[in-house]
């Protein structure tokens, strides 16, 4: 059976000869598509999490066959820039095996609130274990990630007006 | 020394099978600026945070087969035959061996080799490996496993440590005497027996690998692992190879604590490869990682404490009593741990300690964060918060009297040596447990919020209370960790560096074979790397069996040993460039590093200079707790810890803010459960591991008490909060409930039995 999706923006096509394969196992084994995790395959980890149409998901309870025409985005394409940095600099990556999912996560959240409280992100984060961090580091990168991406949004209008805009070229 | 790794990864031995991406993701990202003492990004983070960094679990060569281990269900079988013949027929499997086809050695181990490659004949615990097969996919090899049949014969399994003891089945006993414990007259005595539950490092990366045949009839291994050269003086032997014709590289490892220590996958996807010429992965699933790697020992200990008028200890009894399971592993070194670690950084004159590892058919136990420290710190914890009650003394208070000193003597006779002699307290001699314990006074507990938003509450967001029955409860611990390999382990790290101009650009490449499990090991190579030699740039070569050992990533010890080795070796590096010029080539130096020599423990009194460093940690939790359902919400976790010199203040705190989590996991939620030897729980459903939910804010104080023997004054730092935040909860729990609590994880049955109602 052909499914055909969206991955990451380009065109997929998966031949998946197993009824209940799921998209985890069709991303990384069938498609070589390693950036998403499998830690536990049972829904309960959340470092396979990707976006299907823009909902998250854990990809190992998700059937490859339900995919058909849907758009996937893994951390290849769900996350803002803003979001891996804030990662980085705050020191919110160890091992880095929950991160994947982690970003996903954080990204559906950012996009659903701009400044998110911390019982908001705990909410939203508290299906993605983490066992090195203690998820402090973690909690202070969706902060950082938030401003930056608050402050993207005031130049960027800022910008597009300037570029756009000839009579203030001089 | 070898070349740096390139964007495909080492240079293959033969023609077309080099992995498709760097194995471990080392490469040469940019690394920054940043030496000793500041957060330079990660050198792995970037491709961690894009999805392309490699982890074990990655890994893919052309003409790949899948490996599959088939275990026992029992925790204890003779074995009456075994028929593979069925699942050879099936299409796509290539090889199906079992303990007939091991070439070599037929047993392995950490210390000791008792470990059967796989079964020989009988089975001693649930999950041991019986068979091993490749095929084309993992589909199919975990269908010809099934299709092994394997006749067993039901013995009965021995599961009580207490039965095993009297049986004389066990690895280790220690015992500590010094004093006259019998001999003294106390004001006030407490004795209690305390459990603890037997806890999975659960680290989220499986166990997974691969192996690729060479042309010269040996074999390549990547594998996530704590401990390349240990992994390699096992491995060869049991293969029948010399050492030379194996090479293992590491892969990126997802987590480890203790978990990576002994070998998993390596021996059995090596023999698959050898068997079918080709390459072989092997991967467990979370079920499979439950019982494919040994945990931390569940305990039973018996604690008698005493005290004089003056609240100073008298004498402390300690019968300690692990559960070791059905292999040696590490238990052998988690004995002597548990047993000179046994009453915490409190000066006492009269000891009389008696340390068992048993010996059962219960899964194997070994190394786990904390590594014997943990069981003991959650009994002498308890034992002095219940001590300074009779004494009518705060437990701060009790501490600060009992407090080791510069000067003082651990109960092995080890004098605390590692602090400034110059240093005094009100004319004291200088003790850093007492001035660590003085600086929460500094650090508030936090108020209880008027208007407290339900899911703040224990029970969150399942509504179970709006606040009355919720009692909010204070309480503190105290852990005290070895750093590095003890008793006369002759324990070092090698490292090379080497320096020379690439592109107009000083370059300094660092080659060892230390793991990178996620601690951040590789910034502080390139930091040191910095700080000693100038330059901006430093490459990381990948940690491989071309470099010599660096011992494991295990015992807090890699700052310090591998840390070291590459400064010894960067330091030879500038020796050299003094009548050197770059521009006339390359300058190289390799050195190896070794802490001072620390001495085996007298197997009568367990006296001796066992331990090279101590770290010390200490936890003040905040707990609120619904004592009608016995829920516990912990509330706020601060910490103080002494880490001689901040290498790294992001990594470091990463370090104290994890190790405290699985403090918390293993206080009040993660326990495997075995009934006769048979794990109840192996999957992330019924073993819970803490969620950003369960955590709290933490608040870190770090003190630097710098230990002249270390390279820049370093403590280990990694295990020492995974000690103390355990004890310091559940006194919160007890401050809160008033309940005497001696067993964890504490369990809402173990909070509300005592209302009559059971659940
Ligand atoms: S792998 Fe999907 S939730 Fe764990
Ligand atoms: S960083 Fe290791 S699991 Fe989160």
């Amino acid at each position: 059976m052909k499914v055909e999706m969206r991955i990451d923006g380009e065109a997929a096509v998966a031949d998946v000869d197993r009824p209940g394969e799921s998209l985890l196992s069709t991303l990384r084994d069938r498609l070589g598509l390693y950036g998403t995790k499998n830690a536990c395959e049972q829904g309960e980890c959340g470092s396979c999490t990707v976006l299907l149409d823009g909902d998250p998901v854990c990809s190992c309870l998700v059937a490859t066959a339900q995919c058909e025409g849907r758009e996937v985005k893994t951390v290849v394409g769900a996350v803002p820039r803003p979001v891996r940095d804030a990662f980085i600099a705050c020191g919110a990556v160890q091992c880095g095996f929950c991160t994947p999912g982690l970003l996903v996560s954080v990204a559906d959240l950012l996009a659903r609130e701009g400044d998110p409280r911390d019982p908001v992100i705990r909410e939203a984060l508290a299906g993605n274990l983490c066992r090195c961090t203690g998820y402090e580091k973690i909690i202070d990168a969706v902060h950082a990630a938030a401003e930056a991406m608050a402050d993207e949004a005031h130049r960027a209008p800022a910008r597009s007006r300037a570029a756009g805009s000839t009579e203030e070229t001089p | 020394m070898p070349e740096p790794a390139n964007p495909t990864g080492p240079a293959p031995a033969m023609t077309p099978t080099p992995p498709t991406r760097a194995a471990g993701g080392v490469g040469t990202p940019p690394l920054g600026t940043g030496g000793v003492g500041s957060s330079p990004a990660r050198p792995d983070a970037e491709a961690k945070v894009n999805g392309a960094f490699d982890y074990a679990s990655d890994l893919s060569f052309p003409g790949m087969l899948w490996g599959h281990t088939l275990r026992s269900p029992h925790p204890r079988a003779r074995i009456r035959s075994i028929d593979t013949t069925a699942a050879q027929a099936i299409p796509g499997v290539e090889a199906v061996l079992t303990a007939a086809d091991v070439p070599g050695k037929l047993h392995y181990g950490l210390i000791e080799d008792d470990q059967p490659v796989l079964s020989l004949g009988e089975v001693n615990y649930q999950g041991e490996p019986v068979a091993i097969v490749a095929a084309g996919s993992l589909d199919v090899a975990r269908r010809a496993a099934e299709l092994i049949e394997v006749d067993y014969e039901l013995l009965e399994p021995r599961c009580d440590p207490e039965d095993a003891l009297e049986a004389g089945s066990f690895f280790r006993y220690q015992p500590v005497r010094l004093g006259d414990p019998d001999a003294q007259v106390p004001a006030a005595v407490v004795a209690r027996e305390y459990v603890v539950g037997m806890q999975d490092q659960a680290p989220l990366g499986p166990e997974s690998g691969a192996a690729v045949p060479t042309a010269d009839g040996g074999v390549e291994l990547y594998v996530a692992t704590q401990w390349v050269h240990s992994d390699l003086e096992q491995i060869a032997p049991c293969l029948g190879l010399e050492p030379d014709r194996i090479h293992i590289a590491i892969a990126g490892i997802g987590g480890a604590f203790g978990a990576r220590e002994d070998l998993s996958v390596q021996v059995h996807m090596a023999m698959l490869a050898l068997a079918t010429g080709r390459p072989v992965k092997m991967m467990y699933d979370r079920a499979e990682s439950f019982v494919g790697h040994v945990h931390r020992h569940p305990a039973r200990m018996r604690y008698e404490h005493a005290a004089d008028a003056d609240g100073k200890l008298l004498y402390v009894k300690a019968r300690i009593v692990l559960d070791g399971g059905a292999y040696a592993s590490t238990t052998e070194a988690v004995v002597g741990n548990a047993a000179s670690l046994a009453v915490g950084p409190y000066e006492v004159e009269h000891v009389s300690v008696d340390a068992w590892g048993a010996r059962t058919n219960n899964p194997p136990c070994g190394a786990m964060r904390g590594f014997g420290g943990v069981q003991t710190c959650f009994a002498y914890e308890s034992q002095m918060d219940a001590l300074a009650e009779a004494l009518g003394l705060s437990p701060v208070e009790f501490r600060r009297r009992n407090a080791v000193a510069q000067g003082s003597k651990l109960i092995t006779g080890q004098i605390v040596d590692a602090y400034d002699p110059e240093r005094a307290d009100d004319g004291r001699p200088f003790s850093p447990l007492a001035d660590m314990l003085g600086r929460f006074k500094e650090i508030p507990v936090p108020a209880v919020p008027a208007g407290r938003d339900i899911v703040d509450l224990p029970g969150g967001t399942g509504n179970t209370t709006h606040g009355e029955g919720v009692r909010r409860g204070v309480g503190y611990g105290v852990g005290l960790k070895n750093v590095c390999y003890s008793e006369g382990f002759d324990d070092y790290s090698t490292a090379s560096v080497r320096v020379e101009r690439v592109d107009g650009q000083t370059v300094a490449f660092v080659h060892t074979a230390a793991a990178e499990v996620g601690q951040g090991h590789w910034s502080l190579q390139a930091q040191i790397a910095r700080t000693e030699l100038g330059v901006d740039r430093v490459e990381l070569l990948p940690n491989d069996t071309k470099a010599g050992s660096a011992g494991s990533s295990s015992a807090s010890r890699q700052s310090y040993m591998t840390g070291g080795a590459v400064k010894a070796a960067c330091e030879a590096v500038r020796e050299l460039l003094r009548d050197r010029d770059l521009a006339d080539g390359p300058v190289e130096a390799t050195r190896v590093f070794r802490h001072r020599e620390t001495k085996p423990m007298d197997p009568v009194t367990g006296q001796g200079e066992s331990h090279v460093q101590l770290a010390l940690c200490v936890h003040r939790a905040t707990v609120d707790v619904d004592i009608e359902l016995g829920l516990v919400k912990v509330v706020d976790l601060t910490c103080v810890q002494d880490v001689g010199k901040i290498m790294n203040p992001a990594a470091l705190e990463g370090q104290i803010h994890g190790g405290t989590a699985q403090g918390l996991g293993l206080a009040v939620m993660e326990e495997m459960i075995t009934e006769q030897g048979r794990v109840r729980n192996a999957s992330f459903t019924d073993y819970l591991i803490p969620t950003i939910l369960d955590m709290p804010p933490m608040r870190l104080r770090i003190v630097e008490n710098a230990d002249p023997e270390a390279p820049y004054g370093l403590r280990g730092a990694g295990e020492p909060p995974t000690l103390s935040s355990t004890p310091a909860i559940v006194a919160a729990i007890r401050d809160a409930t008033g309940l005497a609590l001696t067993q964890i994880p504490v369990r809402p049955e173990h909070l509300t039995a005592h209302l009559g109602r059971q659940p």
